[in-house]
């Protein structure tokens, strides 16, 4: 079977106004909106345009978490996966142990690619991606922005400092992509009615034969600096002087 | 102890990045800090030699291939692998070059990565920001783990130069995968100062309302010798392409002057301009976000005021 696995994951959603606990133990989740990573959207999306063009016959979607993330993979089911695998746990999760779970679906569902937001939105790391990549010994295309299949091979078309860069890469790969590959659609209601019928499994971390492992304790969570308020000026004749002032131009 | 760190350098056309003099100076603030700097090139000549000039680096190692003419991730990621057992750290900058190949090497050494480095605590303690730099989070190494990490180069200036390392060619016997192969790079060339080291930054958004709108941004930043940004609406839209965005998904920049104009100041936006020395907003909401960040902020239509500005400046 021609199939694809997509990684996602449960993060705070990008509108909220991220606050730091009063103890720096971390930050505030309780009571806030929590949504699939923005950039794992963008990487469903692609794997059901290339199921609806007739390159793949199926759409696996996967997570590891606690079980609340079960209400973003029921998303990802009614945006169109075929099915949904959760690998339970409540420990803290590094990208190294979710690439590791990553790499047994790999082992287990055989995909010719696997997709992946290019980081999350909560601890912007970046990393799962390509130590999947590396874990498993296939080629890695990060930040693409166009993606075109061809039998075996793969175009990638990456967002790079630079400008655009094109990789050819063998199948299978892992992608990771960024906010211009395309624009995710908009669940509708009957989606939602008909994923609650599609196959969602659970599988538990231990039995996969993965550690959750730690090597990065936080010590300490803490807001930013805030920035000193600014003055206003009423048109561009006090602009220029303002920065004629500061000696900026 | 003393501590032995491994910088991969990023470099292109020859010329080694002014990030990974930055990765030198974050190097520098670890104590008894050792440091090395690894060039994988076709020919790393010209690159070793202005590695081997910045202040603070002990020796250069080349690996010359010629697969490494074009820099691929999955082929530099198991050269650095091999280097990397001699090291207590590995450092790339966290470009769009670091943050692709860093993670393969700490995955290949089976250890966890540090992603934008902002500040060294101690040789196992490093803070970073998280959710798009609105907390920042210091961590600590578990005991004995190799550090690999890379750094938010906005955060540091570059290593002086003044060195005088010694390069020495590796030898490497480690395979390199064929699975992957560079096709082409488009990038537009430019004679304005670059986006990501320049002094100041005249940056658009939504509002300039097509890529002709956008040139008169590209005229005031060639009066004052600036740079030239865009929001992600104004790539997404077509006015200006991607290696001009600014933000958590673009560039992190630190340019002594930043001018906002016509752009709303989304989070994710803020992001990548949070160590801007001096902020501008030229918005006609005045309610818009990005005057909470401005240091000078002027309430306007930017297609009167652009102008404006740019005839004040030629009188
Ligand atoms: C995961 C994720 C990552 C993102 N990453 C980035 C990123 O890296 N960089 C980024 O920029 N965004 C990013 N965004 C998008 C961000 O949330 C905003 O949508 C975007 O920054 C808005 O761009 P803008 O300010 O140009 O447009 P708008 O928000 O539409 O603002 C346009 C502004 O122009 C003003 N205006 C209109 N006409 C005029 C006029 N004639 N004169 C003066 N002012 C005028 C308006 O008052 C308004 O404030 C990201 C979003 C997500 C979800």
């Amino acid at each position: 079977m021609q199939r694809i696995l997509v990684g996602i994951k449960r993060v705070v959603d990008y509108n909220v106004r991220i606050r730091v606990k009063p103890d720096g133990t971390g930050v505030i989740t309780d009571g806030v909106k929590m949504s699939v990573n923005p950039f794992d959207e963008i990487a469903l999306e692609e794997a059901l345009r290339i199921k609806e063009r007739g390159g793949a016959e199926e759409v696996v979607v996967a997570t590891v978490g606690p079980a609340d993330c079960q209400q973003q993979l029921r998303t990802c089911l009614a945006m169109g996966a075929d099915r949904a695998l959760h690998v339970q746990t409540d420990a803290r999760i590094e990208p190294l142990a979710a690439a590791r779970v990553m790499l047994k679906l790999v082992e287990r569902e055989q995909p010719f690619l696997v997709l992946m937001g290019k980081q999350a939105i909560d601890n912007d790391n970046g990393q799962t991606g390509q130590m999947l990549a590396a874990l498993w010994n296939r080629p890695q295309a990060t930040f693409a922005s166009k993606l075109q299949i061809d039998g075996q091979k793969a175009q990638v078309t990456r967002e790079v400092d630079a400008g655009l860069e094109t990789i050819e890469i063998d199948l299978p790969a892992v992608v990771t992509v960024d906010l211009r590959l395309n624009e995710p659609r908009y669940v509708k209601l009957p989606d939602i009615m008909k994923a609650k019928k599609k196959p969602l499994e659970t599988l538990e971390l231990a039995a996969l034969g993965v550690e959750a492992h730690e090597q990065l304790q936080p010590v300490r969570f803490e807001p930013p600096a805030q920035r000193q308020k600014g003055i206003k000026v009423k048109d561009a004749a006090e602009l220029v002087a303002a920065l004629k002032q500061k000696g900026l131009l | 102890m003393s501590h032995r760190i491994l910088i991969l350098a990023e470099h292109s056309q020859n010329q080694l990045s002014v990030g990974t003099a930055k990765c030198v100076a974050c190097a520098a603030g670890i104590p008894d800090a050792e440091i090395n700097v690894a060039v994988c090139a076709a020919d790393a000549s010209a690159v070793a030699a202005q590695a081997a000039s910045l202040k603070g680096v002990s020796k250069v190692l080349t690996i010359e291939h010629p697969a490494h003419a074009h820099a691929l991730g999955a082929l530099i990621a198991p050269q650095i692998a091999a280097l990397a057992g001699a090291y207590t750290h590995v450092l790339g900058p966290s470009s769009t070059f670091g943050k692709d190949v860093m993670p393969r090497i700490a995955a290949l050494l089976g250890t966890s990565q540090i992603s934008d480095i902002m500040a060294v605590e101690s040789a196992t303690r490093f803070r970073r920001p998280i959710y798009a730099g609105n907390a920042l989070l210091t961590v600590e190494v578990t005991a004995g783990t190799k550090v690999v990490g890379t750094v938010r180069t906005a955060s540091y200036q570059p290593a002086p130069g003044g060195g005088n390392a010694a390069v020495e060619k590796v030898v490497s016997n480690v395979e390199l995968p064929t699975h992957t192969r560079f096709v082409s790079v488009s990038a537009a060339k430019s004679d304005r100062p670059d986006l990501q080291t320049a002094a100041k930054v005249v940056s658009g958004g939504r509002a300039l309302g097509s890529a002709e709108g956008f040139k008169i941004l590209y005229q005031l930043a060639d009066k004052i010798g600036a740079a030239v940004g865009a929001s992600r609406a104004a790539v997404d839209a077509g006015y200006a392409p991607n290696e001009l965005q600014v933000g958590q998904t673009g560039k992190i920049i630190a340019p002594e002057l930043y001018m906002a104009i016509g752009i709303s100041g989304a989070i994710q936006h803020l992001t990548g301009i949070k160590d801007a020395r001096t902020i501008v907003a030229i918005n006609k909401d005045s309610e818009a976000p990005i005057f909470e960040v401005a240091d000078i902020g002027l309430v306007g239509d930017l297609f009167q005021v652009v102008p404006e500005i740019e005839k004040l400046l030629a009188g």
